[in-house]
């Protein structure tokens, strides 16, 4: 038996996220003593797996690390090995490139949103269960997402690995023909986005919670290019952000923490929209303009409705680029190599990825070293948790039930992705013998193999 | 309304890619699927009632590198009359299995880990470990070869 304010909430596996993760927070005299977010993904070693493969070819091995943002790491993969190469992509390459992050963030956005979240905030336990009560809402779920899906597949061969883009170019390039017929497929499926957009807005639970933002901006509110910025005001260049972060060892989870200046962070929709709302398309801008006063944010439920928003911005890009653009067909020219470094920066669907990658003289992979959004997220998560657990138990309302399921719910806000997490070795494990997570300074993104040789 | 199938799946060591083609195909299926399969164990899809036991076909994603998922899938192969293998990782261990071919100096990087979370000697194919009645290699699935093994599945159950 448990005494009076005495309890732990454990969570084995939570559900309607990506990959494994469990949780757990211990409660002594009614103050929670810690929340723990364990990772349980079993680790696959891809920081060791690309080394000595060519340059060319890591890119489809590193998309691998994740099935829903699979192209997020493509995307970023090349950027980085771009710059070891020197490669300056096409006009037409940069808009395919941009097209495909437009795809990816309505696909992967909209699975998030209506297949995990839409339950959750509707009060059913899954989308089997809402289509009961509501056919036509999910038949609208569905005819965006599939919008999403279908644009990846045109422009860059599939929306889950896929083939076409490449280091230096486009392996093939879609016809005018598909782009028109695209950009109506998404006009249609863009009146039902909106009508989402709206709902989350009304439907959006409070939970707020002080802490600061990270987001790549630039002026188009697109994924690729521009410079890391923070809610505090300040912006760093790509080459430097790592000399603002800490990594956080966490013992108990098979996945790394950071901290950007020693403080926990958040990145993601809800920090793009916070730093950079005034950049979105100006179509989606007209659509959704009663919920722009609502960013920036504290409310991190509010994760969802910038999720929301942002399906409109990437439709209304990438209608106007499938209107406007001339595509013709771009032979791909397999690229030389030559030893160098390069570093990449997107914006993946749940926030900043970064890649530095090294190459030798043949083309080989020698070095690679990621930041993954869920990882930036982790310390975030954790203290929100905590706080969240404190506010039910001091407000006094519910039981243990209905807190595990609200701690659930507000994992589920941030779209946590386990498989990326978990891709990075930890390093210094002999040193974390104790369950405290162990915090170091990151130094710089190449002291990887030094560090993890000792 | 007829029976249904009662399906589940689950994945382990892998980038669930093939979770995501399943819920991409549902843009398409989700109303015939919903009538036709019932879900017994799919966390993606459902918080609550996720249990393997009376599971006809288990889609089983993803390759088994540590003891636990190895001890999890010999029990969902004893509560599940089918089993069928998803994705190139549970059919052929790869690229999951990569470091099963780590040079020494790799291994010895990465052994820290490995031991601290219970992470198998190798890397196995789904295949290694327990009997497999159906494949969907592809990586991520083939969603052609799914829509076979799903009709010869629910064939065999007799649901229409």
């Amino acid at each position: 038996m448990h005494r009076e304010g005495e309890f732990d909430i454990d969570i084995d596996h939570l559900s309607k996220i990506e990959g494994h993760a469990d949780l757990e927070v211990r409660v002594k005299e009614g103050k929670v003593q810690h929340a723990r977010l364990k990772i349980s993904e079993a680790k696959r070693f891809f920081t060791q797996g690309v080394r000595g493969k060519s340059c060319l070819n890591v890119a489809q091995l590193v998309s691998r690390i994740c099935g829903t943002c699979s192209i997020a790491h493509l995307s970023c993969c090349i950027e980085a090995v771009e710059n070891a190469l020197g490669i300056t992509p096409s006009e037409q390459t940069k808009l395919l490139r941009n097209l495909t992050m437009d795809g990816l963030m309505v696909r992967d956005h909209a699975m998030h949103l209506y297949i995990f979240c839409l339950p959750d905030i509707l009060g059913a336990d899954s989308v089997l269960e809402l289509a009961d009560r509501d056919k036509s809402l999910v038949e609208k779920a569905l005819e965006v997402k599939s919008a999403g899906n279908e644009l990846s597949k045109i422009v860059a061969g599939k929306s889950v690995h896929a083939p076409f883009p490449s280091v230096g170019g486009y392996t093939k390039v879609m016809t005018n023909e598909q782009a028109k017929e695209m950009a109506h497929t998404l006009t249609h499926a863009r009146e039902h986005a909106i009508e989402f957009v709206e709902l989350f807005r009304e439907k959006l639970p409070v939970f707020e919670r002080k802490t600061h933002f990270i987001a790549l901006t630039n002026p188009n509110y697109e994924y690729i290019g521009g410079e890391i910025c923070s809610s505090e005001g300040y912006c760093v260049s790509r080459a430097n952000f790592w000399e603002h972060l800490d990594r956080v060892v966490v013992p108990y989870s098979q996945a790394t923490g950071f901290e950007f200046e020693g403080r926990e962070y958040m990145v993601g929709s809800l920090s793009r929209m916070n730093l950079n709302k005034d950049a979105l398309h100006r179509e989606t801008k007209k659509d959704v303009a009663n919920c722009l006063p609502l960013f920036p944010s504290n409310n991190i439920y509010m994760n969802n409705l910038a999720q929301a928003i942002e399906i409109i911005n990437g439709m209304d890009h990438a209608i106007e680029k499938l209107e406007s653009w001339d595509f013709k067909p771009e032979p791909y020219k397999t690229p030389a190599v030559k030893a160098g470094s390069g570093i990449g920066v997107i914006e993946a669907p749940r926030g900043t990825l970064y890649y530095a990658l090294k190459t030798n003289e043949a083309g080989m992979v020698d070095y690679i070293n990621l930041v993954i959004p869920t990882a930036q997220n982790h310390q975030n998560i954790e203290k929100d948790v905590a706080k969240l657990v404190q506010n039910d138990i001091d407000a006094g309302a519910k039981g243990q039930d209905e807190i595990s399921m609200d701690v659930e719910k507000l994992v589920r806000a941030y779209d946590p992705c386990m498989s990326c997490a978990t891709h990075f070795l930890k390093l210094k494990m002999k040193e974390t013998g104790r369950a405290m997570p162990k915090k170091s300074k990151a130094r710089n993104p190449w002291t990887f193999a030094e560090e993890g040789a000792r | 309304m007829g029976n249904k199938l009662a399906v589940s799946w689950i994945t382990f060591a892998c980038c669930e890619d093939s979770s995501i083609i399943f819920v991409e195909m549902l843009n398409q299926h989700f109303f015939e699927w919903k009538d036709k399969l019932e879900f017994r164990y799919c966390r993606l899809l459902k918080g609550k009632g996720n249990d393997f036991e009376g599971t006809d076909v288990a889609f089983v994603e993803g390759a088994i590198a540590t003891a636990a998922d190895e001890a999890k899938l010999k029990e969902i192969r004893a509560k599940s009359k089918r089993l069928v293998a998803i994705g190139s990782c549970a059919c052929i261990g790869m690229p999951s299995a990569q470091r099963n071919n780590f040079d020494e100096a790799t291994r010895r990087e990465i052994m820290l880990v490995a031991e601290r979370f219970g992470h198998l000697e190798k890397v196995h194919p789904v295949k290694d470990i327990v009997k497999v009645d159906y494949t969907v290699p592809g990586c991520p699935m083939d969603e052609r070869l799914f829509l076979d093994v799903l009709g010869k599945c629910l064939a065999e159950f007799g649901v229409q």
